[in-house]
Parts: structure tokens; C-alpha cells; sequence
């Protein structure tokens, strides 16, 4: 908590020295608020406090999307919300199975939002979400992950779906296997905003956990939205879209054909994995945490189908 | 700076306290697996290469490589890979073909945790010896569990062989690879807090001609899409064929031509 004080101090001139960590909740269009995580793995000082976050404010009432990394994130991004609007928390839409996504679900359980999720969330949560407690423990600590529950959504998405806030209505989209297996996507038209979630990183390299041919697949049809802007997953907020998209196009280009010369040369996965996609390492934060398994993903994916 | 320097110091120290090193929980296996049976701890015979991070505890690619030291006239007869900290340890036992001379046997596997893994050979004299690697588990988003469960279920039971170019004279470098989840079954649902059930292959074994080359009795541990490549000696045969079966008690066979080789 000291640290996490300190760090405001550091970072942020114009928070006064005395108040506890701000939770910045930034206007990007009207009734349209995101929070950006820090562009860092999760530990003790960011308490998962890593993926970026949304609100959408309809007459209704609130749409949140994502709720953060630990039940500590999402109760004080709950405050935040309460601090722009007191209308009632409808809906929390989580974007897919990640613990940066999903581990704040709890503190928006007493709301009686309505949870949403794609239709493959279900599975996802029920084959890793035990794996997930039990790591994150070692990450997080014992008490913020005691506090964690793991909420089962009940309005599931298998296609597209829409959801009323009053005055203005938010587009679901559940794609096929890409950054997960169970990727949705929410887009207010009113504003021409896209939630992209983990489909779409910034500055952050990309994760594969799903397919990246697949992921590859959507990106037309991702790019096709008639959004004016795009709220990564993680990364730097509201990028101009659909030109945001071009950094992981690049990206996943590269890795595809260095991980094709090397399946070609009869190179190992471990081989493959250390020298794909060396020339983007510039260019993406966490590059060392994430390309060599991506780079390994992708070999076993290739491998079957070159 | 200072203070930034500071913060790092102690963001590492956080880190590092989180990564605990694994329980010793050898023992217990050790008796499970091998009775009271001496093992010499030593890669005078074979050794286990894995990254001492696994990238995606999905997917950690893991060789085992065997070097007979010259004029010794044993052979390896069966390896048997362990992960400490698994649910189920014993990854795979290999019995290897006694004439196909077998160098190398690379496969993937599940990591679990920070974990010991070990490589036990056991001679044609039946000594059994020991050598291992430490990993670590990746943090963030990875996770033991199968990726995309839909497509793997497609495509279940489907094989394939890839042939890399530039074996050795008279040998052979080949993937033999496998669609099939591998599902462990041990994850508990925290939804319904039911246990997924598990389907999983448990054997595999691959010949050319009549001759084997290996057969692995393989467990939760191994990766979905079961993949192993391996380097053997070629005898000529002019196909290579694979038996497979799951604990659902469905088979799966696959030949394919093999041009002259040896």
C-alpha cells in the first residue's frame, strides 16, 4: 500500500501528496469512460492492476466492461464509477477467461449486474480457473486471491448481441478462437467506440493463447467496424481505429514467417521460439516476457498446417 | 532515479520472494515409480534438456537425448519422464525399439508449477540413472489446459508425419504428431464444482515395417496435439506406422510410405 502510494508521487505530479492511489478513469467520448492498466505483469505492487478497463453510461444505466485484475481493482474502480455516475451497474461484460479481466468480478457481484460473457467463457473458466487461483496466489498473495470469486456469467454470447442502456445500445461480438478462445468484443455506435479487449494490444505485446491463424483471420473483420477509436486491452487508450490494428498485423506477419522458415529448416521449437520475430523486439513493451511463447504457440500451430 | 531505482529493487525482491523454489516431493514418486530400486544420479547415458522457464506451462518442449558412451555395449531399454510437482508426475514411459537405436525423443508437456523434471533410463542391465532440470512456471495468463477445446475435438485422433530433411546417413529425424485435447480431467470446475472428465492418450507407439521404434505410456503431462520427434536408426522398411489408443478406449492407426532410408 506504501509502495503503491509512493508510486502516485512518482508518477503522477498533480495527484496531492496526501490522498491514496487515484484510480484514473479517463472521459474518451461522451458517456465513455476507460481506465489503462499498467503495461506490466501482475504483482504485488500493481495488485493486477494491468489490463485497461471501460464504462458506458446509457439512460438505464452502466455498462462496465471488464472489471480488473483482484477484487482490491475492481472495488476502487467501482468507487470511480460511483464518482461520474450513481445510475445502476446493469451489466458487467467480461472480454475473455484472463485473470487481469476477470478477477475483479466479485467486487461488482452486490451490484446485481448481470454478468456477460461469451459462450465459451463458461469452459474457459472451468478448466483454467482453478489453475489461475492457485498461481495468482504466488503472484498476488494469499489475501487478495482469497477474496477473488470466480462468477459465472449468465447472459452468454454465441454470436452478437445487444444490450440496452436506455438511450443507447452497445453491439456484443463473440469471434472465433484468436487471443482466447472466447474473445467478445462491445461497440457503442452512438459514440462509434470499440472495446477491443485482448484482441486488440498496444504498445504491449500481443498474446496468443488461442490461435494466431485465427486471430489473423479476424483482423479484416475486426477492422471492418465503423469505429471512430478502439480501447486495447492493454496499452495506451482509444486509438484511431482501424489503423490501430497495424502493429499486430506487422506482428504477427513477422512471427508467422520466421516461425515458417524455421519449421522449414527443421529448427526445434526452443530454436524457433528464441529467434522469431527478433526484429519487433523494439518495438513492443514485455517483448521478452511474452514472443517466445507466442513464437512456440505458433510453431505447434504451423506445425500441423504450414 | 533514486527512488525509481529503489521501486525496482523492490518490485524484485517481491518477485523473487513469490518464487518459491519446489517441495521435495521426489521421495514419494521415487517409491511410487521405482521401489527400492538404487538410481544412480548421473548423465553419463542420457540427458534432459528443457527450458528453465516454461514460456506456456500449455506447451514446454522437453528432449531427451541418450549418448552410450563408446564400447559400452548396453543399450537404453526404457526412459521415463517426471514432473515433480504434476498431478501426475510420470509424463511418459518410453520403451525404446531394440533395434532402432534411438538418439533423441523430443516431446511437450504440462508444467504445472515451479517443478524438478527428471529423466530415469534404465539399461539392458537393468540399472536405472537419473538427470534433471529445473523449471520454473510462467506467470500471467498461461495455463495447463488446452486451447482451443472446440478445434481440438475436431479433429481428434487425426496424425500426421513430418520428415526433417537433413537426418544422418541411414537415419531418421521424423515428427510424428497427433490431434487429440489430452484433456487431464483434473481441473476442478469452479463453476458447477464438478471435475471435467479426462480423455487423454495413454498409449502410442510407432514401427517401421514390424519393428518398434518406441512406445510411450503417456499421461495428463504431455501436451495436447501429442507431439514427439525422435531420431532413430532406419532399417529399410518402407513404411512407418503408428498405434495409438485413449482412455476412452478409442483407436488410432496411421501408415505412411517411407522412401528407400537405410
Amino acid at each position: 500500500m506504501l509502495l503503491a502510494a509512493t508510486l502516485v508521487i512518482v508518477w503522477s505530479p498533480l495527484a496531492p501528496a496526501a490522498t491514496r492511489v487515484d484510480f484514473a478513469l479517463q472521459q474518451i467520448a461522451p458517456g465513455v469512460y476507460a481506465h489503462q492498466g499498467a503495461v506490466a505483469e501482475a504483482d504485488t505492487i500493481n495488485q493486477g492492476d494491468i489490463a485497461n478497463l471501460g464504462v458506458v453510461i446509457g439512460a438505464r444505466g452502466v455498462a462496465v466492461i471488464d472489471a480488473g485484475g483482484s477484487v482490491e481493482v475492481g472495488r476502487r474502480f467501482l468507487a470511480a464509477i460511483r464518482a461520474v455516475t450513481d445510475k445502476p451497474i446493469l451489466y458487467v461484460v467480461n472480454t475473455h477467461e484472463h485473470p487481469d479481466h476477470v478477477f475483479g468480478d466479485a467486487a461488482f457481484l452486490k451490484t446485481g449486474a448481470i454478468f456477460v460473457g461469451h459462450k465459451n467463457l463458461p469452459r474457459a473458466l472451468a478448466a483454467r480457473g482453478a489453475f489461475y487461483l492457485k498461481r495468482f496466489r504466488a503472484i498476488l498473495g494469499d489475501a487478495a486471491i482469497s477474496e477473488v470469486r470466480i462468477v459465472a456469467p449468465t447472459l452468454l454470447v454465441s454470436d452478437t448481441t445487444s444490450l440496452d442502456l436506455g438511450d443507447r445500445k452497445l453491439m456484443l461480438k463473440a469471434w472465433p478462437p484468436a487471443h482466447t478462445d472466447c474473445d467478445l468484443t462491445i461497440y457503442d455506435s452512438r459514440t462509434r467506440t470499440l472495446f477491443a479487449g485482448d484482441l486488440l494490444f498496444n504498445d504491449h505485446l500481443p498474446v496468443i493463447d488461442g490461435s494466431i491463424k485465427g486471430w489473423m483471420k479476424i483482423l479484416d473483420g475486426l477492422a471492418a467496424v465503423p469505429a471512430l477509436r478502439a480501447v486495447p486491452g492493454h496499452g495506451p487508450l482509444a486509438e484511431p481505429w482501424p489503423a490501430a490494428l497495424n502493429g499486430e498485423r506487422r506482428y504477427f506477419d513477422t512471427l508467422t514467417r520466421d516461425i515458417k522458415a524455421a519449421l522449414a529448416a527443421g529448427d526445434d521449437m526452443r530454436r524457433a521460439a528464441d529467434a522469431a520475430a527478433a526484429t519487433e523486439r523494439p518495438k513492443w513493451r514485455l517483448f521478452d516476457a511474452y514472443n517466445a511463447r507466442n513464437a512456440a504457440d505458433a510453431y505447434a500451430e504451423y506445425e500441423w498446417d504450414p | 532515479m533514486k527512488i525509481l531505482r529503489c521501486l525496482a529493487l523492490l518490485g524484485l525482491i517481491a518477485t523473487s520472494a513469490a518464487a518459491q523454489p519446489a517441495p521435495d516431493s521426489w521421495g514419494d514418486i521415487k517409491n511410487q515409480l521405482f521401489k527400492d530400486a538404487a538410481i544412480a544420479e548421473d548423465n553419463t547415458f542420457v540427458s534432459i534438456n528443457a527450458p528453465s522457464r516454461a514460456e506456456d506451462a500449455a506447451l514446454t518442449p522437453v528432449t531427451m537425448t541418450i549418448h552410450m558412451p563408446k564400447g559400452d555395449a548396453r543399450r537404453v531399454v526404457k526412459l521415463s519422464l517426471v514432473i515433480d510437482e504434476n498431478p501426475v508426475p510420470l509424463a511418459g514411459a518410453f520403451t525404446l525399439g531394440p533395434k532402432a537405436d534411438v538418439a533423441s525423443i523430443a516431446t511437450r508437456v504440462r508444467v504445472n508449477a515451479y517443478t524438478n523434471m527428471r529423466l530415469i533410463a534404465q539399461l539392458s542391465d537393468g540399472s536405472l540413472h537419473m538427470t534433471k532440470a529445473y523449471v520454473k512456471a510462467a506467470g500471467g495468463c498461461s495455463a495447463p489446459a488446452t486451447k482451443s477445446l472446440d478445434a481440438a475435438n475436431k479433429a481428434l485422433g487425426k496424425m500426421k508425419l513430418r520428415v526433417i530433411a537433413d537426418a544422418r546417413p541411414g537415419r531418421g529425424d521424423f515428427v510424428v504428431m497427433m490431434r487429440h485435447p489430452n484433456n487431464s480431467g483434473l481441473q476442478m470446475d469452479q463453476l458447477t464444482r464438478l471435475y471435467t472428465p479426462a480423455r487423454y492418450v495413454d498409449h502410442l507407439a510407432v514401427y517401421q515395417g514390424d519393428d518398434l521404434v518406441f512406445s510411450v505410456e503417456g499421461g495428463i503431462s504431455v501436451s495436447e496435439d501429442p507431439n514427439f520427434r525422435f531420431d532413430f536408426a532406419r532399417n529399410g522398411a518402407k513404411f512407418l506406422r503408428v498405434e495409438a489408443s485413449d482412455i476412452d478406449n478409442a483407436h488410432f492407426h496411421a501408415a505412411w510410405p517411407l522412401d528407400g532410408g537405410s
